[in-house]
């Protein structure tokens, strides 16, 4: 037995590069990766706009300044935003209780149609109460929609997931009922469509965009606050983590899930009125129109924190609007907007990796710190 | 890749051929530096293990002994320093390339796959062509005979108790040809009995020639089986003594830097009055069987009681009962005359009732393992106060007492608790629940894991309370610290109890047959 050529034999086959946890990053670190892996995604977008001919910077210029060139353009990006951010802050609830919400899109859906029966029947009223009672209503509508599974959860242990996607179907459903029988509007000719929300029944505009803009911002403090300070976000951190753990330190489980998916489901129900009332001025079959599960994304990629949420649903708001009017002027698909998007997450989940592990080329052990 | 599957045979028979080699260096680290963050984990240590020898590795609770075993296994990668696999430098990437050079070592908390048989888990993972079931039982009883282990090769994982899943581990790390074994803690969850067939098997290894290293905070256990010690202090390597001149006196004073008394007092119980009286309770486990049955005792305020039992005679079920976590079938408690059955959690530790059981994984239950010391302070008081707003300034204040009072090593209490080195997680776990001022205090092993140091401080901790006139329920494994604590020791066999010994004149022996059942008092309700 040769053990020396056993030995260099070792020392060949370490790896080229291979992979070590890191020890943990500092805050500055972090952001420095996160940034670092914006810049890397917005070069492999390039090269993508590159292959198809165009110009990236040109292209990359124009989805900045499509978004915000003009008032109008950033309020037609608020537009976008307002319903992103809200449902991402819901869902964060959810999520941060380790609770897979994925039904928001549901939630969204029953809150706009909750709030639609106060817009369609009782537009006389004064048009604060009736505001109020539509919020109410929107509230109610979600947080109906996001008991169901939690009780379900509690009470037989049911999977979540399946029971929030399916909801989801179920609400959409509702609205084609809606729309086609009990609440269709009798001045559209044969086509099934619910009528146009009276002027006293939308939301007022402060600035050029509706103020659930206002609402939105609020709540980013609102939830920022209820889970860092208070008791109940407290709560849902352990429940999180460990339901045994939480009943070991005297918490009600089943009172704690239950609450967590009703607030959860109340703000993207709040959000789905909001998107009634002020940008829909009726309700539609696409009132939700996906922003429930580009939610999910949001959230996690902004790691449950509202701040962060903020800015990355603004971000997501500026690729939408620009690439439609890049769509326009260049007549590049928005396909091609969906692709650049999926780049974008790709360099940002990669960047995760980055985060806790690190490679480390062959021969740089020791030196590796 | 041909050159593996060569050179694994090699190793194979150099299991056998590994006696020619004893007194020969297997592992020599040199000035190995380790690294978390700010944390300095491992500073500059020199190691050495022969073949033919056990060495012990001896340390403070964070002191640096599962990340140097963690760089000689390929789990991590030091920053500095080499170590050397048979006089030759080697770099050990990932724990195959440890295994290929003969490095095995066995974690504290099992890897194996519950549903698989015994032989399956050991041979799951070996590059080479799955074996058929017979040759492959002939080649395990062959490994077995030759170390002196049993084992059932059909028997499924999840019906092992933790001591037979031990030694499906040590057979799994034989089969691929280990000459190196290094064990974290092997004996924290063995009972006596199961420490000594461990040491079988270890001695036997020896006598083949192996290099063993073996981590434990149990120095009866480092005096017995080990040859030579080497003792790590604050991530240092302090000095390596030869076992045969030494003792429990030196090696503490080593490990811990100065003289420490080796002594528990028992200061008098003064009350008469019980302050807990439980009476014919049962309860049992979601399979329908009783995990305890028809048990009668009390205890009254600065008493200690002591329990006894082999792991899993209903210690687990005691404690969640009392603590409200589990239903009970029959039965009553009665805690200041008041029954406490049917009552929240939350409502017994609010009456003064604390419950703090370290299980077999250390963070299971009463610590959240992503969140920080500070948070985890909150666990049970985060409702203090009104108003719907959490109060930090308590927690953090009391992170800070306990960090000093128990000397818990940590980067800074805003660290999360799974970054702690196990025994520290446990001070942090029983330091809250001694801070919360309870009227009963029920801990279940308490001193797993922990050094001797933090041990007597428990210990210590645990009088203090007694002094205080709170009741303590402790639940232990070691016979020697029960017999000197304890006022009292109730003995559980199985569910039920089987006798109640006066610690001051019971021996261990008595207790210990108590313990098998072998005989057991008329229990006089
Ligand atoms: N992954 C990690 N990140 C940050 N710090 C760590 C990490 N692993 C270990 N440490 C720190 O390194 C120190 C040494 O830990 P280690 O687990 O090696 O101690 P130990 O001697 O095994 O202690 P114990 O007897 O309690 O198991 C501790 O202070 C611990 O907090
Ligand atoms: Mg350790």
């Amino acid at each position: 037995m040769n053990r020396n050529a056993n030995i260099d034999s070792r020392k060949r086959t370490e790896p080229l590069l291979r992979v070590v946890k890191r020890a943990e990053l500092t805050g500055r670190q972090i952001v420095l990766l996160r940034l670092l892996a914006v810049l890397l995604a917005l070069a492999a977008g390039g090269l993508f706009i590159l292959c198809l001919g165009y110009n990236p910077v040109a292209i990359y210029t124009r989805i900045l300044s499509g978004a915000t060139r003009s008032p109008m353009a950033i309020q037609a990006t608020a537009k976008i935003v307002i319903p992103l951010l809200i449902t991402s802050l819901g869902v964060t609830l959810a999520f941060k209780m380790r609770f897979w919400n994925i039904g928001a899109e549901g939630q969204i859906i029953m809150g706009a149609i909750f709030a639609s029966y106060f817009a369609l029947f009782h537009a006389d009223w004064n048009h604060w109460v009736l505001l109020g009672a539509m919020a109410l209503a929107g509230i109610l509508g979600g947080a109906l929609w996001g008991l169901v599974p939690a009780f379900f959860k509690a009470r037989y242990g049911t999977n979540e997931t399946l029971f929030t996607l399916m909801l989801n179907y179920i609400a959409l459903y509702l609205i084609s009922w809606l729309q086609d029988g009990p609440w269709r509007d009798p001045g559209s000719q044969g086509f099934g469509k619910i009528a146009r929300f009276d002027k006293n029944a939308s939301l007022n505009k402060v600035f050029g965009v509706h103020c659930g803009w206002i609402v939105a911002l609020v709540l980013v403090a609102a939830v920022f606050i209820y889970l860092r300070y208070t008791k109940q976000g407290y709560e849902i951190s352990v429940v999180g983590e460990s339901q045994e753990t939480a009943r070991y330190a005297g918490m009600n489980v089943r009172k704690i899930l239950l609450r967590t998916m009703a607030l959860s489901g109340g703000i993207c129900g709040l959000g789905g009125m909001i998107q009634a009332a002020g940008a829909d001025i009726t309700l539609t079959m696409g009132v939700a129109g996906g922003v429930g599960f580009t939610a999910i994304i949001v959230a996690w990629l902004s790691q449950l924190n509202p701040v962060i949420i903020l800015a990355v649903s603004s971000l997501f708001g500026i690729l939408e609007k620009g690439s439609s009017v890049v769509q326009s002027d260049f007549g590049l698909s928005t396909d091609c907007a969906d692709v650049l998007q999926g780049i974008i997450l790709f360099f940002i989940l990669g960047c995760e990796f980055f985060i806790r592990y690190r490679f480390v080329g062959r021969g740089h052990g020791e030196k590796a710190k | 890749m041909p050159h593996s599957t060569e050179r694994k045979s090699a190793d194979r028979t150099s299991v056998l051929a590994a006696g020619a080699l004893s007194g020969k260096d297997a592992i020599a680290c040199r000035g190995i530096t380790k690294r978390f963050g700010t944390v300095v984990a491992n500073d500059h240590i020199d190691l050495t293990v022969r073949y033919g020898e056990v060495l012990a590795l001896l340390g403070e609770n964070g002191s640096g002994k599962t990340t140097l075993m963690n760089m000689l296994s390929g789990i991590y990668h030091p920053d500095e320093g080499v170590i050397l696999v048979d006089g030759q430098e080697a770099v050990i990437n990932s724990p195959v390339d440890a295994m290929n050079m003969g490095i095995g070592m066995i974690y504290q908390h099992f890897r194996l796959v519950d549903v698989f048989s015994a032989m399956e888990n050991i041979v799951l993972g070996t590059k080479e062509k799955r074996l058929r079931d017979k040759e492959l039982k002939e080649k395990i009883s062959e490994i077995c005979q030759s170390f002196g282990l049993e084992i059932q090769p059909e028997k499924r994982v999840y019906e092992m108790s933790v001591s037979e899943k031990q030694t499906v581990e040590i057979l799994k790390v034989l089969y691929r040809g280990t000459r190196i074994l290094i064990l974290d803690e092997p004996t924290a969850v063995l009972t006596p009995q199961e420490t000594q067939k461990l040491f079988q098997i270890l001695r036997k290894m020896k006598e083949q020639g192996c290099a063993i290293i073996i981590i434990t905070h149990k120095l009866h256990e480092v005096l017995e089986i080990s040859d030579r010690v080497t003792i790590l202090r604050k991530g240092k390597s302090i000095d390596t003594v030869e076992t045969a001149g030494t003792d429990e006196k030196i090696l503490t004073e080593l490990m811990v830097g100065k003289a420490v008394s080796l002594e528990i007092d028992r200061p008098p119980v003064n009350h008469k009055s019980p302050i807990l009286k439980v009476v014919n309770l049962t309860v049992k486990k979601p399979d329908g069987t009783k995990a305890i049955d028809n048990i009668s005792f009390e205890i009254r305020k600065g008493e200690i009681l002591g329990v006894a039992g082999v792991a899993g005679s209903g210690q687990k079920e005691l404690c969640e009962a009392i603590a409200g976590l589990m239903k009970i079938d029959k039965g009553a408690i009665l805690y200041e005359q008041e029954n406490i059955i049917g009552k929240t959690p939350a409502e017994i530790i609010r009456m003064g009732i604390s419950m703090s059981f370290v299980p077999e994984d250390r963070l299971g239950m009463g610590l959240v393992a992503s969140m920080d010391m500070v948070e985890n302070m909150m666990l049970k008081s985060y409702g203090n106060g009104r108003g719907p707003f959490v109060d930090r300034k308590p927690a953090r204040e009391l992170a800070n007492r306990l960090v000093e009072k128990l000397g818990i090593v940590t980067p800074g209490i805003d660290t999360p608790v799974r970054l702690l080195s196990g025994g520290n997680v446990q001070k942090v776990l029983l330091g809250r629940e001694i801070e919360s001022c309870p009227n009963l205090l029920i801990t279940a092993y308490p001193v797993r894991g922990l050094d001797i140091n933090s041990s007597y401080t428990i210990y210590d901790l645990l009088n203090e309370q007694k002094k205080k006139d709170v009741a303590v329920i402790f639940i232990g494994e070691d016979l020697d610290v029960l017999l000197e604590l304890s006022d009292v020791i109730m003995v559980l066999c199985h569910g039920k109890i089987t006798g109640f010994l006066d610690a001051r004149k019971a021996s261990k022996e008595q207790v210990g047959l108590y313990m098998t059942g072998a005989f057991s008092q008329e229990v006089a309700q």
